[in-house]
């Protein structure tokens, strides 16, 4: 074959494409980022469960992974550090028909927004969280996050890292999470698939999804470029769903659990509520007016 | 006449090398040429093998490369090839 | 547009600011409010959860301002007139999110009941000491609207106005109560609700191809579109342009952030709204908002029964400032005394629109009660006594 340099063009699309903003790319993702990739599979994802994209709403938060609302074709929120969840709440809570999306990072989600990721998790508030778990702060240029595992080289700790690291399915299943699974970049389908269950159910439904950030925490750490890492997570990822999520703990080189670990069924907060309401009140409870659909020209 | 084929927006392309990697049928290589940002883009080595599965299209982080099934059209695939080789 | 009927509690009360502002929302349209309980405010969410559930519509009680003061951001991208309610520390916990409401033109009020501070202060006595804070509290070039009601019956009415200014603006607009007049008891009276008129959403009526989330025809604000509807739009506080993209430049930083200031400033004249009595012929005017007013008003009798003219200006409009009306005044007045429960705030605005045209004597109070009146009293026969400038 040719080493030209002619696009090799045929007659389909891209199946991601019809869910980009392409006047936006390409995107500012490093080569070997993960990134991306968990987008092509929240885009199939999209495709196999038939979600009506016009119910569909996408909020992140600051971070390489908030950029993905920049680059979905969807109603798109780039929103504040940390707070993506309690404004995917506010949409939720206003537009009930809504599908809530929450698409942000390890440090964006556990860190400065770790108290509302457990509130809404006890709430049981109907969104979908896909955490994208690079193990560091990377836009901001490779500080320690919560989730850095022990003698990681960061910026912030330049003589490795000492503090015990959190581990998110544990954190959010005691919190109250109804569907709490991991997986890693190089398990694309498995992945799609999961996105797919989250959106059959309904409640505080938690994604993790171990990504390499090969500029900044594997670069730092010597441990390789993307490929290398996601060679590693095919070797060294054990799938072992309803696994108990205290045994799901990550560490630098170690073995990396994956699967589905929580898929329960309870009640979600708006249920809770309208039960609460119509208990109490009877005849006199009035139901939220749904939004009003413009007439568009 | 192959399963499927594959489709690539070498401008887009970063040289990770996951579809290279996870193609299951080896059909992909990094190719020596360079796309204007010096990226080495991959190139089909053997587009007789491709199944159109299109793992290559979910692995990659940059959307530049993603495959199709044939319909078994022969002329449609002909006409694309025809298109692919302007 | 006329107000909803069903939030409208017509009708002659005897309640407090607190509750009074709380009908305000329910009157205004607001069936969406995200709080966290923090005194001298908390009555007001604490009634609009009480009344919601029958009027139809949410309130959830957040972990915490940072929380709230998003959660109701996300409620108004999905269609519904949302605020929240707070006082100091807690509005000093929402600085972030007044900054993203400014920068994404999110239309919704933010009520600060003001108390004792810094810090946590006096939870439970008044205050006038965050007014630089709405107006500079976030970081950056942006503007607000900022009122100031100065009885339970304008806790009402002016809330009212507040959603209709975001909703006209697509601006965050703070609605400074202080402790006293929230937890004073006053005759309310809410008239029938074809007598309030409420200002809708600025929502689009532009197809999916041609609607531009950010653009603008001619006039300084963008029409809205909400989540759901098919629009895919996307919003960021990042500088951004008409598409809503991040576009990180110079050129299109100064676009926007310039228009963002002059949506508000080119309106000024419009949005300032105070009330003025006796300015004519004065040699000292008197300014004031909020429960101060009510004391200067006693001690401006006084000086006008001593043979002194004194005239008043009572701010309804805190921001933006109403600058031109002070400098017309400065140059005809002496001096303007104003009094406030804070060390010195909407007097250095006062200060710098006279211009040195006029002196300006401020009538500080440290917080934690009210003037009296002969404390104004004593600084307006000091200011009358001054040289003309």
């Amino acid at each position: 074959m040719s080493d030209s340099l002619i696009d090799v063009v045929n007659a389909g699309v891209n199946p991601v494409e019809p869910f980009l903003r392409t006047d936006r790319m390409p995107h500012i993702w490093c080569p070997g980022c993960g990134i991306g990739t968990t987008v092509n599979s929240f885009a199939r994802a999209l495709v196999e469960s038939k979600i009506d994209l016009g119910s569909l709403a996408l909020v992140s938060g600051i971070g390489c992974t908030g950029r993905v609302a920049g680059y979905v074709k969807l109603d798109s929120f780039h929103t504040t550090h940390g707070r993506a969840i309690p404004f995917a709440t506010g949409l939720k809570l206003a537009n009930p028909r809504l599908n809530v999306v929450v698409y942000s990072g390890d440090g964006d989600l556990s860190a400065i927004g770790g108290n509302h990721l457990i509130h809404a998790a006890r709430r049981n508030i109907d969104l979908k969280v896909i955490c994208v778990n690079n193990l560091i702060y990377a836009m901001t240029g490779g500080q320690t996050a919560p989730t850095t595992p022990g003698h990681s080289t960061t910026s912030t700790n330049p003589y490795g890292t000492f503090e015990p690291s959190f581990n998110l399915p544990h954190l959010v299943e005691a919190a109250g999470a109804v569907y709490v699974a991991r997986w890693t970049t190089f398990h694309v389908r498995q992945l799609s698939r999961a996105i797919s269950e989250a959106f059959q159910k309904k409640g505080f439904s938690f994604i993790e999804v171990i990504s390499p950030c090969p500029t900044l925490y594997q670069r730092r750490n010597k441990l390789g470029d993307g490929l290398d890492t996601m060679k590693y997570y095919k070797e060294k990822s054990k799938v072992r769903h309803g696994s108990p999520t205290n045994e799901v703990g990550l560490t630098m080189t170690g073995e990396i659990i994956v699967g589905k670990f929580v898929d329960r069924d309870r009640p979600d907060y708006q249920t809770l509520m309208r039960g609460q309401f119509q208990e109490s009140l009877g005849d006199k409870f009035v139901e939220q007016d749904e939004p009003e659909v413009p007439v568009c020209s | 006449m192959a399963k499927g084929r594959v489709s690539i927006v070498v401008e887009h392309c970063k040289s990770c090398g996951f579809c290279v990697e996870f193609c299951p049928s080896h059909v992909l290589a990094l190719s020596s040429a360079f796309n204007s940002k010096g990226y080495h883009p991959p190139h089909v080595v053997h587009p007789e093998k491709c199944s159109g599965c299109d793992l290559c299209g979910m692995y990659c982080p940059d959307f530049a490369i993603f495959a199709t099934k044939n319909s078994g059209d022969k002329a449609g695939v002909k006409a694309a090839d025809k298109e692919g080789k302007k | 547009m006329k107000a909803d009927p069903r939030g409208v509690l017509t009708g002659t009360h005897f309640i407090d600011g607190d509750h009074a502002c709380c009908e305000g929302a329910l009157a205004a349209g607001a069936r969406f409010a995200a709080g966290y309980p923090i005194t001298p405010s908390t009555e007001v969410v604490e009634r609009f959860a009480s009344r919601v559930p029958k009027v139809g519509g949410t309130f959830i009680q957040m972990e915490d301002e940072l929380a709230a003061s998003i959660t109701l951001q996300g409620a108004v991208w999905g269609g519904a007139k949302a605020f929240t309610v707070t006082s100091g520390p807690g509005f000093s916990l929402m600085m972030e999110h007044i900054g993203y409401a400014a920068m994404t033109e999110t239309p919704c009020v933010f009520v600060d009941v003001q108390r004792g501070g810094p810090s946590t202060g006096l939870p439970t006595l008044p205050a006038q000491a965050d007014m630089m804070q709405a107006r500079w509290g976030s970081h950056g070039d942006y503007e607000i609207i900022a009122l100031c009601p100065n009885s339970p019956q304008e806790c009402f009415d002016l809330t009212i106005k507040a959603f209709n200014f975001a909703e006209e603006f697509r601006v965050p607009v703070m609605f400074m109560m202080d402790e006293v007049v929230g937890h004073m008891t006053e005759k309310v009276v809410i008239p029938p609700a074809d007598e309030i008129e409420v200002v809708p959403r600025k929502h689009t009526h532009k197809s999916v191809e041609d609607y531009l989330p950010y653009g603008t025809n001619g006039d300084q604000v963008p029409e809205m579109a909400h989540a759901g509807e098919g629009y895919n739009f996307h919003v960021t506080g990042l500088t951004h342009d008409e598409h809503g993209y991040p576009n990180m430049t110079p050129q299109i930083q100064d676009k926007l952030v310039r228009r963002l200031q002059n949506k508000i400033r080119d309106a000024a004249d419009r949005i300032a709204l105070f009330e003025e009595d006796q300015l004519d012929g004065a040699d000292i005017v008197v300014v004031s908002y909020g429960i101060t007013s009510r004391v200067a008003q006693r001690a401006i009798g006084v000086a006008q029964e001593q043979g002194l003219r004194v005239g008043k200006l009572r701010l309804i409009t805190a921001w933006p400032f109403p600058e031109r009306k002070i400098r017309d005044l400065a140059a005809k007045v002496k001096a303007f005394v104003v009094p406030e429960l804070n060390l010195g705030q909407m007097v250095r605005e006062v200060e710098r629109a006279a211009a040195g045209k006029a002196k300006t004597f401020a009538v500080s109070h440290a917080g934690g009660g009210v003037h009296r009146p002969e404390d104004i009293l004593k600084v307006i026969v000091e200011a009358s006594k001054c040289q003309t400038v």
